[in-house]
């Protein structure tokens, strides 16, 4: 039995250059690196997904929370109230920008170079494009409405009532609200100016109030997660350019290994994509 | 490797890359009208908007790794190796949100009872 297995094994040695304990075996059918960047990509999972769970965690902790489709409901060219119509442009990009990726993975295991190099320039420019995007998300967020990573000007209501008064933006004097609406407070010469508000229900009817600033951790969690996976794309883009470089200057025809670099990195442009799915989901949709 | 063709893959890549773009234009449609921007007045339990935005999210994920990532075509031991780690966050997303909710409750407690003490002093 045991000398079985050692045969068994010594075949199987054979059958690679150099030896299993020189490295010369394929786990798992799949190369070194092919195999490294499945497991990289497994460990940036978990760092992304401690990020997510503790957006979800301080986001169960506070009673309210800023409504999404309010938040993120500007638009390129001075349109406002646009819910969630921005980010699904750039999920599409991102989208497309993987669609051709495969392409030019498809074109990489068939050894055509220009095939390779016009589907990842492609992809480049999908990435840049969703920079592009999130850069003017952030400019909006940080320069127009005031949200940093230590203060968040979007609150919610808890109880229904009625403004007192206006802010010369969407909201008028006697603009009714109910609970559960979120709102932003305008800065007025470089202050932040909340307006005052009289409650019309519940144990509080009938009391003047002032609005409050949301949750404080709402623009830390935001900038970090995205910008976190915006540095994701940044990095990829960077790694796209020098294999798109090698495979136009002919790197990889010598290697004749069907573009396998072009492969890796298509696995981890795609995982960029796929921590997108997630981020979408728990900032933009729930 | 792909058993597939040239030809194959490159369909099969183009329809897959169709579901997913159907799939969040029914996203951001089932987020919108379940919070009354489409129809108005209507709204959908919280419950049922998260569960369904959930499923399709992991529905775009499978589609994401076995089409594009090639997972559907490596050997079983790499796709477990891989994937089954990930079981683990299952845990820590209930745990850690029931946590967070405990947090909450626990918060509102505290805070109500300062409310009554603020609502005496302030009168001064």
């Amino acid at each position: 039995m045991a000398s079985d297995t050692l045969a068994h094994e010594h075949d199987v040695a054979h059958t690679n250059e150099g030896g299993s304990w020189k490295g010369g075996s394929e786990p798992f059918k799949a190369s070194y690196g092919k195999l490294m960047m499945w497991y990289f990509l497994l460990s940036d999972a978990f760092t992304f997904a401690g990020f997510l769970i503790a957006y979800g965690t301080l986001r169960f902790s506070v009673p309210t929370w800023p409504v999404p489709d309010f938040v993120f409901s500007t638009f390129p060219g001075g349109f406002h109230h646009k819910p969630l119509l921005f980010v699904t442009v750039m999920t599409f990009i991102l989208l497309a920008s993987s669609f051709t990726m495969v392409r030019a993975v498809q074109e990489g295991h068939r050894e055509n170079q220009g095939g390779v190099v016009k589907w990842m320039l492609w992809t480049i420019i999908g990435g840049i494009a969703f920079l592009g995007c999130q850069a003017w998300e952030w400019n909006t967020l940080m320069g127009v409405e005031h949200m940093t990573i230590k203060q968040n000007p979007f609150g919610t209501h808890t109880e229904s009532g009625v403004y007192l008064m206006g802010d010369g933006h969407d909201i008028k004097e006697g603009d009714k609200f109910v609970a559960g609406q979120s709102y932003l407070i305008h800065q007025h010469d470089g202050a932040f100016a909340p307006l005052q508000y009289k409650v019309t229900e519940g144990p509080n009817a009938g009391m003047v109030k002032e609005q409050q600033m949301g949750p404080k951790a709402f623009g830390a969690l935001f900038f970090f997660i995205t910008g976190f996976h915006g540095f994701h794309v940044l990095s990829g883009v960077a790694f796209l350019i020098i294999i798109c470089l090698n495979s136009a200057t002919g790197l990889y025809i010598k290697r004749k290994n069907g573009y396998e670099m072009v492969e890796k990195i298509g696995l981890y442009w795609h995982f960029v994509d796929l921590v997108w799915v997630f981020v979408f989901l728990c900032f933009y949709l729930l | 490797m792909s058993h597939l063709s040239y030809e194959q893959s490159k369909s099969l890549a183009t329809k897959t890359i169709i579901i997913l773009a159907v799939i969040t234009v029914a996203e951001v449609l089932f987020a919108l009208l379940g919070k009354g921007y489409i129809v108005e007045g209507l709204h959908f339990p919280l419950f049922l908007m998260g569960s369904v935005m959930i499923v399709m999210s992991i529905v775009k994920a499978y589609l994401i790794i076995y089409e594009f990532m090639h997972m559907k075509y490596e050997v079983p031991g790499l796709v477990k190796t891989v994937l089954l780690p990930t079981l683990l966050l299952v845990w820590a997303v209930i745990a850690f949100l029931s946590e967070g909710n405990y947090w909450n409750t626990s918060r509102s407690a505290v805070k109500n009872d300062v409310k009554i003490e603020l609502s005496d002093t302030s009168k001064k």
